[in-house]
C-alpha cells in the first residue's frame, strides 16, 4: 500500500513516463483519509457489543428475552396505539402461548372415541397456519406490515384467550351445571373481545381505510374458532 | 437572416403542434384513473380526434395493462386477485344473494375483475360454521336426552373444510374445462375464465352460511324449508350466470350441464345436512334407541343413499 503512494511522486526517473501514469495504481480508500476515520469507531463499537452478548451469562440472556416477552404481554393486556410490538417483534411469546394453549386443550391419550377434542397437533396447526393465512391475506390486500410483525401481533394477542383457558380449567374443577357454563361463556366472550380489540389496535393502521374490514374479518374468525375450542373443552 | 428567421418560425410551429397534441393525452389519462398508473401507455395512444378515440385509447390502455401483468411466480400476480374493496365484496355478496334473471353475476358484479378473497374466506367461514353448528345440535340433543354423551367432535372441522374447499375449487375446474371443450363447437360467446367460475361458485355458497345457522332451530319442516330456499337461491344464481354461455350450445348439452350443476349443488346441501346435523331424539326416548341414533353421524357426505332416508 505504501509503494503505490510513492509511485506518482517519483519525478526524475531514467525512463520518461507519461503524465499521471501512476494514478491508476492508487487505491481510493487511502487517497481519502476520511474514509478510514469513519469506519474505525463503528468497528470497535460493534466488536464491543458482540463480545458483551457472547460472554454474558446464560441467565442474563434468558432474563433479557423474558423481560422483552413480558413487556409485550403488558402491551397486549393494556392495548394502546404503540409500536413496541411491531418494532421489536419476536416469536418467543407466540410460541410459549401456543404451546401452553395446545397442551391445555388436547384430549387425553387414553381417549378411545373418534370424536373428541382437538389433538395437540391440530391446535398447533390451526394457530400457526391460521396466523400465516391471515398475514398472507393482509399482505395480498396491500397492507404495509411485514410478515413476521403480523405473526408476532397475532400470536401475542392469543394471551387473553390463554388466560380464559386457565380460568375455564379452574372453573371446571367445580361441579358442572348451567351456572358453570354461564361463567365460562362470560369469561370466554370477554377475553375474545379483548383479543380482537388488542389485535385491531395494532393491525388496523397497516391497511388502507377502504379495506380495513376485509383485513379484520379473518382475525375475527381466527379468534372465534380458538374461543370455540376453549369453550367446548370438556375434561375426560 | 431571412433563412434563419424562416427556420426559427418553422420549429416554433412544430413545437406548438406537439404541445397541442399532448394536453389531449393528458386529459384522457386523468379521466381514465387507471389503478396502476401506466402513464406511458396513454401518451402513446392518445390522439386529438375526439370522444371515439378516447374510448379506443381506453381499450388500448386496458389491453396493454393486461399484457404487462407480472408472471405467476411473483407476489404481484397474486396481489392482483385481491384488488377489491370492502364495498365491492359486499356488493358481490348482495348480488349472489338476490339473483335476477337478466343479471349475469360475472358481467354485472364481477365486471370481469374476479377476486379470490370472497371465495376463500366464504369457504373458510362456511366450513367452520358447519362444524360449530353441527356440534351445537349435539348440545341441544343432550339437553333433551341426558344419556347422549357430548363431545367436541373436532374431526368434523377437518371433514367440513376438505369437503367445502374441494367442492368450491374442483367443480369450477371441471365446469371450466367442459365449457372450454365445448367452445370449439360454438365459436361465438367466449366462456368465463377459471377465476370467474371459481368466483361465481364461491359467492354462491354464501347463502348457505345463514341457512346453516338457522338449521339450529329444531323444527324439521322449517329446516327443510330453509334448505330448499337456500338451494333455490344459490342454484338460480349459478344457472343465470351460466345461461348466456350455454344457450348457444345444443339443447341436450345445455340441459345436461345445467342439471348437473344444480344436482351437485343439491348433493352438497343434503350431504351437509345429513352429516353435520343429527336428528334430534324424541322427548321420551328409551335407552335401546340411543344406539341407533349414533350411526347417522358417520355417513360420508355424498352418498346418494342418504337422499332416500
Amino acid at each position: 500500500m505504501a509503494e503505490a503512494a510513492e509511485s506518482p511522486g517519483d519525478p526524475g526517473t531514467a525512463t520518461p513516463r507519461p503524465l499521471f501514469a501512476g494514478l491508476s495504481d492508487i487505491s481510493i480508500s487511502q487517497d481519502i483519509p476520511v474514509e478510514g476515520e469513519i469506519t474505525i469507531p463503528m468497528r470497535s463499537r460493534v466488536r464491543e457489543f458482540d463480545s458483551s452478548t457472547l460472554n454474558e451469562s446464560v441467565q442474563n440472556t434468558i432474563m433479557r428475552d423474558l423481560k422483552a416477552v413480558g413487556k409485550k404481554f403488558m402491551h397486549v393486556l393494556y392495548p394502546r396505539k404503540s409500536n413496541t410490538l411491531l418494532r421489536d417483534w419476536d416469536l418467543w411469546g407466540p410460541l410459549i402461548l401456543c404451546v401452553t394453549l395446545a397442551l391445555m386443550l388436547q384430549r387425553g391419550s387414553v381417549d378411545s372415541e373418534k370424536d373428541g377434542g382437538p389433538q395437540f397437533a391440530e391446535v398447533f396447526v390451526i394457530i400457526w397456519f391460521g396466523a400465516v393465512t391471515i398475514t398472507l391475506n393482509s399482505k395480498l390486500l396491500g397492507g404495509n406490515i411485514s410478515f413476521f410483525q403480523s405473526l408476532c401481533v397475532l400470536g401475542y394477542c392469543i394471551l387473553p384467550l390463554t388466560v380464559a383457558m386457565l380460568v375455564c380449567r379452574l372453573v371446571l374443577l367445580a361441579e358442572l351445571g348451567p351456572i358453570n357454563f354461564m361463567v365460562r361463556l362470560f369469561v370466554v366472550i370477554v377475553m375474545f373481545a379483548w383479543s380482537i380489540v388488542a389485535s385491531t389496535a395494532f393491525l388496523a393502521d397497516s391497511q388502507p381505510p377502504n379495506r380495513k374490514a376485509l383485513a379484520v374479518y379473518p382475525v375475527f374468525l381466527f379468534y372465534f374458532v380458538i374461543s370455540w375450542m376453549i369453550l367446548t373443552f370438556t375434561p375426560q | 437572416m431571412a433563412a434563419a428567421d424562416e427556420l426559427a418560425f418553422h420549429e416554433f410551429e412544430e413545437a406548438t403542434n406537439l404541445l397541442a397534441q399532448t394536453p389531449d393525452a393528458a386529459t384522457t389519462r386523468s379521466d381514465q384513473l387507471t389503478p396502476q398508473g401506466h402513464v406511458a401507455v396513454v401518451m402513446d395512444s392518445g390522439g386529438s380526434y375526439g370522444a371515439e378515440d378516447e374510448v379506443e385509447s381506453d381499450k388500448a390502455a386496458l389491453l396493454q395493462e393486461e399484457k404487462q401483468q407480472p408472471g405467476f411466480w411473483t407476489f404481484g400476480y397474486y396481489q392482483s386477485f385481491f384488488d377489491v374493496d370492502t364495498s365491492q365484496v359486499l356488493d358481490r355478496i348482495k348480488g349472489s344473494l338476490l339473483p335476477r334473471p337478466g343479471h349475469n353475476f360475472v358481467r354485472h358484479h364481477l365486471r370481469n375483475r374476479p377476486d379470490l378473497y370472497g371465495p376463500f374466506w366464504i369457504c373458510a367461514t362456511l366450513a367452520f360454521v358447519l362444524a360449530i353448528t353441527g356440534n351445537l345440535t349435539l348440545v341441544l340433543a343432550q339437553r333433551r336426552d341426558p344419556s347422549i354423551h357430548y363431545s367436541p367432535q373436532f374431526h368434523k372441522v377437518t371433514v367440513a373444510g376438505i369437503t367445502i374447499y374441494c367442492y368450491a375449487w374442483l367443480v369450477p375446474l371441471a365446469l371450466w374445462g367442459f365449457l372450454r371443450w365445448r367452445r370449439g363447437v360454438r365459436e361465438r360467446v367466449g366462456p368465463y375464465t377459471f377465476l370467474e367460475t371459481v368466483c361465481v361458485y364461491g359467492y354462491s355458497l354464501f347463502v348457505f352460511i345463514p341457512t346453516v345457522v338457522l338449521w339450529l332451530i329444531p323444527v324439521p319442516w322449517l329446516q327443510w324449508l330453509f334448505g330448499a330456499l337456500a338451494l333455490a337461491l344459490s342454484a338460480a344464481g349459478l344457472v343465470f350466470t351460466l345461461w348466456p354461455v350455454v344457450r348457444e350450445d345444443t339443447r341436450l348439452a345445455a340441459t345436461v350441464l345445467l342439471s348437473t350443476v344444480v344436482l351437485l349443488h343439491a348433493l352438497l346441501a343434503m350431504g351437509c345436512k345429513f352429516y353435520f346435523f343429527q336428528p334430534l331424539p324424541l322427548e321420551h326416548v328409551a335407552p335401546p334407541h340411543q344406539a341407533t341414533s349414533q350411526p347417522p353421524n358417520t355417513l360420508p357426505p355424498t352418498l346418494p343413499r342418504s337422499m332416500a332416508t
